[in-house]
């Protein structure tokens, strides 16, 4: 096998994978770019783990085709594709040493004897873990096991990277480290990624840009900021981060007359009659506003740096509102107003 | 010896059990080996030629028995681990069935389908593939034949065993890695159930090593193995200084064979 030509650009087109009646992808098209990191974001069962093994070559598609840096590789064979993946749980194989499992896809390659030492070493001080190349992975604490899982997919220069929900045993700090220290690495050797997590923070923490997905299917493709504030409907808005989503139709120009009862103003232009969904993330209510809600406080917890707070609002509607944390918190049963400009909601 | 007060009682019945029919007769029966105070049994047994082909045979066959069951049992248990629950299942009754099964019952069978007119020379004769039958009873292939046969099962068993507790995952990331399937069985597969391949391996030779009714009957006197050898000196010579002599051969060679894979069935990692 040829050594690698390094990261290139990865396009999915029209993939389609059933297991008997149960659609896991449905005709999923995505484009990541040479170098960008894109998170496939999606609650477990979304079809996100079974678009990276058609990827990876580990699941053949019933149709369509999987593109890398403009080459079709829809059937080669994993050992064909010059892939690097981070398995769930690792995948070390425990027989071998650090160097070993480091050595391994470079000894696949051919690659000669010096030339894997020096890239071995490269690639271990690349992740903090020169000096444990004669453990073994079962020596090795997750995190460290993580390194080594991180320094075998990127020795050979793969064309791409997949990361398949890499940091879910590791605690939370950890967790935290890693995910820094994936995105540096990253971005300093220019490696196209795909990431995969039901982990919307982790989501946000990472990515260029995200793909959310749903049943199969691809909901929405954006920048990690278009995604929070602009999401394209209802599962996205709801999957990530907080939110308040009301549904109602456009009355007059800017008005949006709820389902519920009551109507708020908002700043978009779509035509009066449409069926909008309305979006309130609850960090955006403040004590007045030119959208006014006023309930009973039927839930508050202090959270250190805000309150939040769950207000029961007419028509039996429930709204969730974070605030700074300032003065004394609304006792529950007590009555509240929050409000909530304009600019501030997003209409879908 | 028994650190938890509680544990001994409960097993006292097959303690006892044990001393009565396990060790005190193997003690007595070293007993009758150097009866009159002398070695002169042992001697007879390691020193004459006739005897020492007798273990040579014992052992070689043991050897090839244990080689062909791994050369067929570790493409089966492979296969029954890695298949879908369904196909498994038909491999294990496949293999399970014969090893509840009589011995005897089996190696009639064998002797059925090899003999002079057996099914197998008739086919081969019939069909015009050989002139004359080919000798499979009554000899060393027959013996071998009707020995990996009965003792498959335990070889498939903890190679199925070993291939099932290697993470699917780990050959996969192989495989992303650059490696083809050859290689993936030398560099993965291999090294992470060698030690169901050593397991199956000693209890394949072990069980070679003392077996009986199946060399005795296929052999049919032409292929002696030690328990073969020992059976006649019981009944036959009546010798049973003699014959308790080469069982000592025995226990101690097998006792020998389990303690060397004992040391060998902990591989160390590679590299």
């Amino acid at each position: 096998m040829s050594e690698s030509k390094g990261s290139a650009e990865l396009l999915i087109e029209g993939v389609g994978k059933r297991f008997g009646d149960v659609v896991a992808l449905d005709r999923v098209s995505l484009r990541v770019a040479k170098g960008e990191l894109l998170t496939i974001l999606g609650p477990s069962g979304s079809g996100k783990t079974t678009l990276l093994k058609v990827v990876a070559g580990f699941e053949t598609p019933d149709g369509g085709s999987v593109k890398v840096g403009g080459a079709e590789i829809t059937s080669l064979p994993p050992a064909k594709r010059d892939i690097g993946m981070v398995f769930q749980n690792y995948a070390l194989f425990p027989h071998l040493t650090v160097k070993a499992n480091v050595a391994f896809p470079l000894e696949m390659r051919n690659v000669g004897r010096a030339e894997i030492e020096k890239r071995v070493s490269e690639a271990l001080a690349m992740v903090e873990l020169a000096g444990y190349e004669a453990r073994l992975p079962r020596q090795l604490s997750g995190g460290q096991q993580q390194r080594v899982a991180l320094a075998r997919a990127i020795v050979f220069n793969p064309r791409l990277l997949l990361l398949d929900e890499p940091f879910g045993a590791l605690d939370r700090k950890l967790r935290e480290t890693m995910q820094l220290e994936v995105r540096r690495l990253q971005r300093r050797l220019g490696l196209t990624t795909i990431f995969i997590t039901h982990d919307q923070e982790e989501a946000l923490v990472l990515s260029d840009r995200i793909a959310v997905m749903n049943k199969g299917a691809i909901q929405q493709v954006a920048t990690t900021t278009e995604i929070y504030e602009h999401p394209a409907n209802d599962f996205v808005a709801d999957f990530v981060g907080e939110s308040n989503i009301f549904h109602g139709t456009v009355s007059a120009p800017g008005t949006v007359a709820l389902d519920g009862g009551g109507s708020v103003k908002v700043t978009s232009d779509k035509p009066v009659g449409t069926k909008v969904g309305v979006l309130m993330r609850p960090e955006r209510f403040g004590a007045t506003g030119a959208n006014l809600f006023a309930g009973e406080v039927i839930e508050s917890v202090y959270l250190g740096t805000s309150f939040k707070l769950r207000l029961a609002l007419e028509g039996s509607r429930e709204l969730l509102v974070r605030q700074p944390a300032r003065g004394t918190l609304p006792a529950a049963g007590s009555r509240a107003t929050v409000g909530i400009e304009p600019d501030a909601i997003h209409v879908f | 010896m028994f650190s938890s007060r509680n544990g001994f009682w409960p097993a006292l019945p097959a303690l006892v059990l044990l001393f009565a029919f396990f060790l005190f007769p193997v003690v007595r029966m070293l007993g009758f080996s150097v009866e009159g105070g002398t070695f002169d049994w042992y001697a007879k047994a390691l020193g004459q030629g006739l005897y020492i082909r007798v273990l040579w045979n014992t052992f070689e066959i043991a050897l090839l028995v244990t080689l062909f069951c791994l050369l067929l049992g570790y493409p089966l248990g492979f296969l029954m681990a890695t298949t879908t629950p369904g196909w498994a299942t038909l491999g294990f009754i496949f293999v399970l069935l014969p090893l509840w099964t009589s011995v005897l019952v089996r190696t009639y069978a064998w002797m059925v389908l090899l003999g002079r007119n057996g099914v197998f020379n008739r086919l081969l004769v019939e069909y015009g593939i050989t002139s004359d039958p080919i000798p499979m009873l009554h000899n060393f292939t027959g013996v071998l034949i009707g020995m990996v046969h009965v003792l498959l099962p335990y070889m498939v068993l903890p190679i199925y065993g070993a291939v099932r507790k290697v993470d699917p995952a780990i050959p996969a990331a192989a495989a992303g890695l650059g490696a083809s399937s050859w290689r993936i069985f030398w560099r993965i597969w291999l090294p992470l159930t060698l030690n169901g391949v050593f397991a199956g391996c000693v209890l394949v030779f072990i069980l070679s090593l003392g077996f009986y009714i199946t060399p005795a009957l296929l052999g049919g006197g032409r292929v002696i193995m030690i328990a073969v050898l020992i059976e006649q000196q019981v009944r036959e010579a009546l010798n049973w200084p003699f014959a308790a002599a080469l069982s000592a051969v025995l226990l101690v060679a097998t006792f020998l064979v389990y303690t060397i894979a004992q040391r060998f069935s902990q591989p160390e990692p590679a590299r």
